[in-house]
């Protein structure tokens, strides 16, 4: 097999895992068909979130912030241990971010630092590399204090978070926008043939509903600024930031796989460095990185003389003229005990700020079967694939409802959806475990369990029309889901403001059998801001956040109590 | 200036200004464009009387279909309802995300069938649709309707927002209102509403199921329920109306979620008249249709009889 068949090899890994990915995502939705007479519960038909679980900052992560590696986690060993042997072929072949930033880099520019010399200056390694190592340092003595931030900068749940919540919605709304305007021109064959290619991505492409999500603007432009960052510098996230790429480059420090240069044939032609995606300094005359090697094999594949080959066990002695590789990170111990000292500070002051332990948003409405909130957030890592999957668009990333600490970890929002009683595709598709998979059974309750319940409904009597307005309404108890209905009413003779009589019925919360879905809140017609709302106190996630002394549930003989996981 | 830049700059210039004039033109008057013809749409689909069938039939069975088709056949039967090569648009009630056995939306057996019915006699199409309260696909998955329409040969549309158009209803509360195309741009509408209870209105049957033909902010009818409910039967005239009682929904409506609250009647109704049928329905619920609100309105308005045994009754049980 010759250089350029294994390099062509590669690109087309990279082009296939970049579709798997996306596809995983788009797939992560509910668009599917059963039988309802055969399949009693709703279940996705693929493992949408594999991917994340190949990730080996995700399970390194949060095996260091819950001390466990949760279900398919493991995977992400198949590409821990090729890469011990062989270093970070990830990033160069697999990585659907890094493939995207390697094509936004090689799109011809005027800029001349993306031409000849400047091109060749700029792929030659620079400090600023250091910066990811830190970064990967700072994130890891975080999670091994119990706050997981990893997922903020982690290149899969980076990117499923960002395509998931940002990319498709925003398409979904150019499409419909671009529809419309064609149509407005009220050409008929033209209305027509657009309706027609519409209705062809459609499937593929577009939700089966249109999604809003909330605080998606921030996701954006981190997402925007990593892209838009490759016009500046050749991959600058890979080099610089990606704290997973830093964590490969450490795990290569043993490879046995490298690149061997011979000076002799060399004629100093730079073209090597001309096309280099990692910064490593595959020229002769400069040390070779090896964690910071991409393995995309360009410099092998374009050197005209063939005095690079990449192969097990190279050749590392070094000459006058050409110095020996460098294998070991290039980072000072001051800098990484700075690092690890930084991160794990951030636990102390994260958690001495108002944090939910003393002061927590009464709106912080988790998914239903989330862990306990310290737990979850030694857990969640911002994926967005809960909030992609959810039907009713009741997901939503955070922007400072969980503080500073939990940014981008979703939020239910009732006014926008609220949680369907038999839905439990958001623990399906959770890759860490902070929402757990539900049965249908442990979702609704039965005559022994208890319902899973993320809050409680309450009444503004002020906004709500038979209590403030002497007007008929109850929509509330019209939706309310469980059985008996948590919403009860009681029928009252009021006096509108003329003295006439009005019969209304007045709507009251059992806080007992409430599981605090938030149908209520989202049927409400006072649609600014609802009469009845919904806060996470009574969820069952949490010993301490309830109201109830005891719960006396009509519906279940024995006494209910708030459970732990 | 030579003769041939002098061409090629007031081309130029007479281009750019035919562009100007030709945008403006375009954006002051849109309608020259619009050759579309406007949209037909009927909202009375009724068949003509005919005194030899009575308007309300019923028939009691455990074998649902065969209830369906005494209580058809012994109002006149499908081919008096659907003629060949007619475009029919059944409303079942899909209203929530339960399954059939809960009683909260119309059993899958009776649409199938009725699907069937129609399409034996001669529909070129049968459409099946609702604008339901809980995320649609979630409800036509596990009500088992969307499985057995499909099987039986209908088209089961989900609403989408582009499919709604904003008609003027006529009523005294419903004037301007958005409602599902398929509903009012069809030939024939099948009525198949399911017996539930409902705290407001104490009842929810056929008129009330209507409320599914309409999008925009329902909610806010709630206010007051019985008029907007009238308006609607008032508007809204379905050639047939089948009302699915085989369960009924005691308690808990109109959503449901408990078995304990569902009473087993295997009964299906049959009628021409809305206002009869709601009226013979309700007593499956217990209730006295003269003391329900929406019913007593209905006749006033004379859209229907409450004695329903004074329009033609006739049941099988």
């Amino acid at each position: 097999m010759t250089i350029q068949t294994v390099r062509n090899l590669r690109r087309f890994s990279q082009v296939l895992f970049f579709a798997v990915f996306c596809w995983l995502i788009l797939k992560t939705n509910f668009d599917i068909d059963i039988d309802p007479t055969t399949v009693s519960e709703i279940t996705l038909p693929y493992p949408v979130s594999i991917a994340l679980q190949f990730d080996p900052l995700v399970a390194l992560a949060t095996l260091l912030a819950n001390g466990t590696l949760f279900k398919g986690l493991l995977w992400s060993l198949v590409i821990l241990i090729p890469t011990i042997f062989i270093g970070r072929f990830f990033c160069g072949w697999v990585c659907p971010l890094g493939s995207l930033n390697h094509w936004l880099s090689e799109i011809r520019s005027e800029r001349l630092s993306f031409r000849g010399k400047g091109k060749i200056e700029s792929n030659r390694y620079k400090k600023y590399q250091r910066i990811k190592y830190y970064i990967f340092l700072f994130v890891i003595a975080a999670a091994l204090f119990g706050t997981l931030q990893t997922g903020l900068l982690d290149p899969l749940p980076l990117m499923a978070r960002s395509i998931g919540t940002v990319v498709l919605p925003a398409t979904h709304a150019a499409a419909d926008g671009a529809l419309g305007w064609v149509k407005s021109f009220g050409i008929p064959p033209v209305s027509s043939a657009a309706q027609s290619v519409y209705d062809f991505v459609a499937p593929t492409l577009l939700n089966f509903r249109r999604v809003h999500f909330h605080g998606i603007l921030t996701i954006a432009l981190l997402f925007g600024s990593i892209l838009v960052l490759n016009r500046v510098f050749t991959r600058f996230w890979c080099r610089g930031l990606c704290p997973l790429g830093a964590m490969l480059g450490i795990f290569s420090r043993y490879a046995i796989f490298g690149l061997q240069k011979d000076e002799k044939s060399c004629d100093h032609c730079n073209l090597c460095l001309l096309s280099c995606q990692g910064a490593d300094n595959p020229d002769i005359g400069a040390k070779w990185r090896q964690p910071e090697c991409h393995l995309c094999l360009n410099c092998q594949a374009v050197c005209p003389q063939g005095s690079l080959k990449f192969k097990f066990f190279p050749t590392l002695e070094g000459t006058v003229t050409n110095p020996p590789p460098i294998q070991k990170v290039d980072i000072s111990k001051r800098k990484t005990i700075a690092s690890l000292a930084g991160g794990a500070a951030l636990f102390p002051l994260l958690r001495s700020g108002d944090s939910f332990e003393v002061n927590a948003n009464e709106r912080l409405i988790r998914p239903p079967g989330s862990v306990a909130e310290d737990d979850f957030l030694a857990r969640c890592i911002r994926c967005g694939q809960c909030m992609r999957v959810c039907p009713n668009n009741a997901l939503h990333p955070t922007l400072l409802e969980s503080g500073m600490e939990g940014i981008w970890t979703p939020i239910l929002i009732p006014r926008i959806g609220y949680c369907e009683p038999s839905c439990t595709l958001c623990g399906q598709v959770c890759p860490t475990g902070a929402i757990l998979e539900l049965t249908m059974t442990e979702k609704v309750g039965d005559k022994e369990t208890p319902p899973n319940r993320i809050g409680t409904a309450f009444f503004d009597r002020g906004r709500c029309l038979p209590w403030a307005m002497a007007t008929p309404c109850i929509v509330c108890e019209e939706w309310c889901p469980t059985s008996p209905k948590s919403i009860y009413l009681k029928e009252e003779v009021v006096l509108d403001r003329e003295g006439n009589e009005v019969r209304v019925q007045r709507p009251y919360i059992d806080p007992n059998i409430c599981t605090g879905c938030g149908a209520c809140e989202f049927a409400c017609p006072v649609v600014d801001r609802p009469a009845v709302y919904v806060t996470s106190v009574g969820e069952s996630r949490s010993p301490d956040n309830q109201l109830l002394l005891r719960r006396k549930d009509p519906s279940r003989p024995s006494r209910e109590i708030p459970y732990e996981r | 200036m030579k003769r041939r830049e002098f061409l090629k700059r007031t081309t130029k210039a007479t281009a750019l200004a035919a562009v100007c004039g030709g945008a403006g033109w375009f954006f002051n008057n849109r309608q020259w464009f619009n050759y579309e013809p406007p949209m037909v749409s009927k909202h009375s689909f009724e068949v003509a009387p005919d005194n030899r069938f009575p308007q309300l039939t019923l028939t009691r069975d455990e074998n649902h279909a065969a209830a369906l088709h005494d209580a058809l056949d012994a109002i006149g039967s499908i081919k008096r309802f659907v003629q060949p090569g007619e475009r029919v648009t059944i409303k079942p009630n899909v209203g929530w995300d339960r399954t059939a056995a809960q009683a909260a939306t119309t059993s899958p057996l009776l649409v199938g069938e009725m699907v069937r019915l129609c399409l034996e006699a001669g529909a070129s199409k049968v459409i099946v649709s609702d604008v339901t309260c809980s995320e649609a696909r979630r409800c036509f998955l596990r009500s088992g309707i969307r499985e057995a329409a499909e099987k039986a040969g209908a088209e089961v549309i989900l609403p989408m927002r582009d499919d709604f158009v904003v008609m003027d209803l006529g009523g005294e509360l419903l004037t301007s209102w958005p409602v599902l195309k398929h509903f009012v741009e069809t030939d024939r509408l099948i009525n198949m509403p399911i017996v539930k209870q409902h705290s407001l209105t104490s009842c929810t049957i056929s008129m009330k199921n209507l409320y599914g033909i309409l999008g925009g902010r329902r909610n806010k009818l709630h206010q007051e329920i019985d008029r907007s409910i009238v308006d609607l039967a008032s508007f809204s005239r379905p050639t047939l109306t089948v009302v699915d009682a085989t369960r009924v929904l005691m308690r808990g409506g109109p959503q449901g979620g408990s078995l304990d609250d569902v009473n087993i009647e295997h009964t299906v109704l049959c009628a021409t008249d809305q206002v009869a049928a709601d009226a013979r329905a309700v007593e499956f619920l217990g209730l006295d249709a003269a003391r329900v609100g929406h019913i007593v309105l209905a006749k006033k308005a004379g859209l229907g009889a409450i004695d329903y045994r004074s329009v033609g009754y006739k049941e099988n049980i």
